[in-house]
């Protein structure tokens, strides 16, 4: 078991036959992900990987009978990749893609969810259910199989406790990069129930950072609703107010925002919070050992 | 990215958001000048920067004269700026704004931004114009209202009218607050804007609204597509090593500790940070090489880690995922040669080629290149050079 996706699940990509488009679907098909076409409007018909290339995704869907979309256009048409997946019926879009307007997110957002499309992303590494399934650009190597959920808006620090957990001993059922952008698709407070639900998953690790409230709506709803133990970790306690941290999102405004509030949010909903991410390993060992 | 007070007027003006008339100055002559065609015996002479509180720091002040204009411009224009969002070093102010007197009879405060959790912009008014927004947030939050405007019917009526009477206005005052409030929603959709202040939008005695400041920031990835704002940059506002940083695709943001730290991916140069704290260190600053870091941007990276005087370690963090242990191993090597890194470097390279990684730095026989094992390693390590330990 795990969530989302699985070996069973068949991915087109969009943006087939670019170059990072065709670098990562490479990749992900090495990994064992059932790559089973792209699209690239003007190269419908052509073959690209040993798969068929499409003009539409509407024609790829009913070719294929794809139910993922890996997004890897260039950022200006990002938006407009997203509501062609969720008008061809595709029921989840991973966007690696970084750099999107936010105003075109805005739109493209309340698009999918008009069409019951779940997205993920954008300006994320994407989702890997280890030994199954990556539709991503994150070291497949590192996701060694087991029964630890993941949730990150950060790329690297998804590298970095992953492969924490595995030092200590335990593995990965699925991992989820949600990215780091003010406008994401799925969340913590949609991934925690399906980790809650996955029977082998046995904990969950969350990595959040500075900027918005979506680890304080996660912590409200871990209190509630979550009875696997949570192990988290929030970016940028060091960061100063008002500065932008890389990620669009990544910025403490008015006051608001900051790693302590969020800290304090999920502590006092029974996370066992780390202050180091070097920690994020250990307090893994501790709660799966008690 | 941000612009000035009267770069974002002109944007208002285009979309007819009514302001104040004035004409921007970067001598006192002009000032005058300025003054004098804009007529009246009421002036005002506002210093423009990127930052909030110019009034409070000296930088906004009334003329009744010409003469008086130009005595003002003289002192405010080459004056270093001190607000609460400058630091203590403060901004130069290198123009000014003189604009015509209003006649106030009440301030309000006018603002939109994304708001991330209904995912739609919000337009946020208040009664206390003036006040800094975050404070009246804080103190009486009940005293801003707020409205989300979905995108997909744009702004309504209703929208203006739940504001307009949240404001107390009187009923003849609220079409033209409506009509304002609407002109101001399509000067943020149009131009990819990520936030705008009016503080205060003033209500004149013969009932009409006026912007008597505007702020405005932008969304950077939509800058591609909006020219016109492109073009209001002020790079002489903004962190000359960031804007450097920024053209070969690192993100760097100076902080004031001495453990310069070199990342790859937002989230883990901030783990970064947080774990060199954490160990008892400061960090010196934020750096994210990003997801292509090839050996002349990573020497780069040095390079601009190093302008720093206070740095005394540099401690390089890749986990690699995209980007490849050994490249970054290579680019430490170029650095090396381009640059003068006369500091210890700690290297934490895992994930993609670690192993060979590795062996390149081995293989260089560097003496002030030291390997780290992990990140809680590392964060030591470069505490303790940082230390002279």
């Amino acid at each position: 078991m795990s969530i989302l996706v699985n070996k069973d699940t068949k991915v087109i990509v969009q943006g087939f036959t670019g170059k990072e488009g065709t670098f990562h679907a490479e990749q992900c098909m090495a990994y064992g992900t059932k790559i089973v076409g792209g699209v690239t409007p003007g190269k419908g018909g052509q073959e690209h990987l040993g798969q068929p290339v499409f003009n539409t995704v509407e024609e790829a869907v009913r070719a294929t009978g794809a139910t993922v979309s890996m997004i890897f256009v260039p950022p200006a048409f990002v938006s407009d990749a997203v509501m062609e997946a969720a008008d061809a019926g595709i029921s989840l879009a991973v966007i690696i893609t970084e750099g999107a307007p936010v105003k075109d997110m805005m739109f493209a957002k309340a698009y999918a969810v008009k069409k019951d499309m779940m997205t993920i992303g954008p300006n994320c590494p994407g989702i890997i259910t280890a030994d199954e399934c990556k539709i991503g650009i994150m070291p497949g190597f590192i996701f060694k199989k087991g029964n630890i959920g993941l949730i990150s808006k950060s790329g690297t620090l998804t590298y970095e406790s992953a492969n924490q957990v595995v030092k200590e001993g335990f593995g990965i059922t699925t991992a989820v990069g949600i990215g780091g952008d003010p406008i994401i698709g799925l969340s913590y407070k949609q991934l925690l129930p399906m980790f809650e639900a996955d029977p082998e998953t046995h904990a969950i690790v969350m990595i959040g950072e500075i900027g918005g409230d979506l680890e304080i709506q996660a912590a409200a709803y871990i209190k509630e609703h979550i009875t696997k133990p949570v192990v988290a970790f929030i970016a940028g306690q060091t960061a100063p107010a008002g500065k932008r941290m890389g990620h669009a999102g990544a910025i403490i405004s008015g006051g608001a925002g900051t790693a302590a509030e969020k800290m304090a949010a999920l502590e006092a909903a029974g996370v066992k919070v780390v202050v180091s991410p070097a920690d994020i390993g250990k307090a893994i060992a501790e709660v799966m050992r008690k | 990215m941000n612009i000035h007070e009267y770069q974002a007027k002109e944007l208002f003006k285009k979309y007819n958001v009514p302001t104040p008339r004035g004409h921007i100055a970067f001598t006192p002559d002009e000032a005058v000048k300025a003054a004098q065609e804009l007529g009246g015996s009421v002036w005002v002479v506002k210093a423009q920067i990127h930052a909030g509180g110019r009034g409070l720091g000296g930088g906004v002040k009334l003329a009744r004269s010409t003469s008086e204009v130009r005595a003002l411009a003289a002192e405010i224009l080459g004056m270093q700026l001190v607000t609460h969002q400058t630091g203590p070093e403060g901004k130069l102010v290198q123009k000014v704004y003189i604009e015509e007197g209003a006649d106030i009879k009440k301030e309000y405060y006018l603002g939109m931004l994304l708001d991330r959790a209904s995912e739609m912009p919000i337009m946020m008014a208040s009664t206390e114009g003036g006040m800094a927004i975050e404070d009246v947030a804080h103190d009486s939050p009940e005293k801003i209202i707020k409205v989300a405007i979905d995108p997909l019917t744009g702004f309504q009526s209703f929208h203006g009218r739940k504001l307009a009477f949240g404001l107390g206005l009187a009923v003849e005052e609220i079409n033209t607050f409506i009509k304002f409030a609407s002109a101001l929603y399509r000067v943020y959709m149009d131009h990819d804007a990520e936030m705008i202040e009016i503080n205060p939008l003033i209500k004149t005695g013969d009932g009409k609204f006026l912007a008597l400041d505007a702020k405005m920031g932008f969304d950077n990835n939509a800058l591609y597509r909006q020219s016109q704002v492109n073009e209001m940059r002020d790079l002489t506002e903004e962190e000359p090593t960031e804007i450097e940083a920024d053209k070969y695709g690192l993100s760097y943001i100076k902080l004031d500790g001495n453990v310069g730290c070199m990342v790859n991916g937002a989230g883990l140069a901030m783990g970064t940070m947080d774990t060199i704290n954490y160990e008892g260190g400061r960090p010196a600053n934020f750096l994210d090489v990003g997801g292509s870091a090839s050996a002349e941007t990573v020497a780069k990276g040095f390079e601009i880690i190093l302008k720093d005087p206070n740095v005394k370690a540099i401690f390089v963090n890749i986990f690699g995922g995209i980007v490849r242990c050994d490249r970054v191993a290579n680019g430490i090597l170029e650095a090396t040669k381009l640059t003068n890194v006369n500091v210890p470097v700690i290297v934490r390279l895992d994930g993609t080629n670690a192993i060979e990684a590795a062996e390149i730095l081995n293989n260089a026989g560097i003496a002030n290149i030291v390997a780290a094992t992990d990140l809680a390693d590392g964060a030591r390590k470069a505490v303790a050079a940082a230390k002279g330990e």
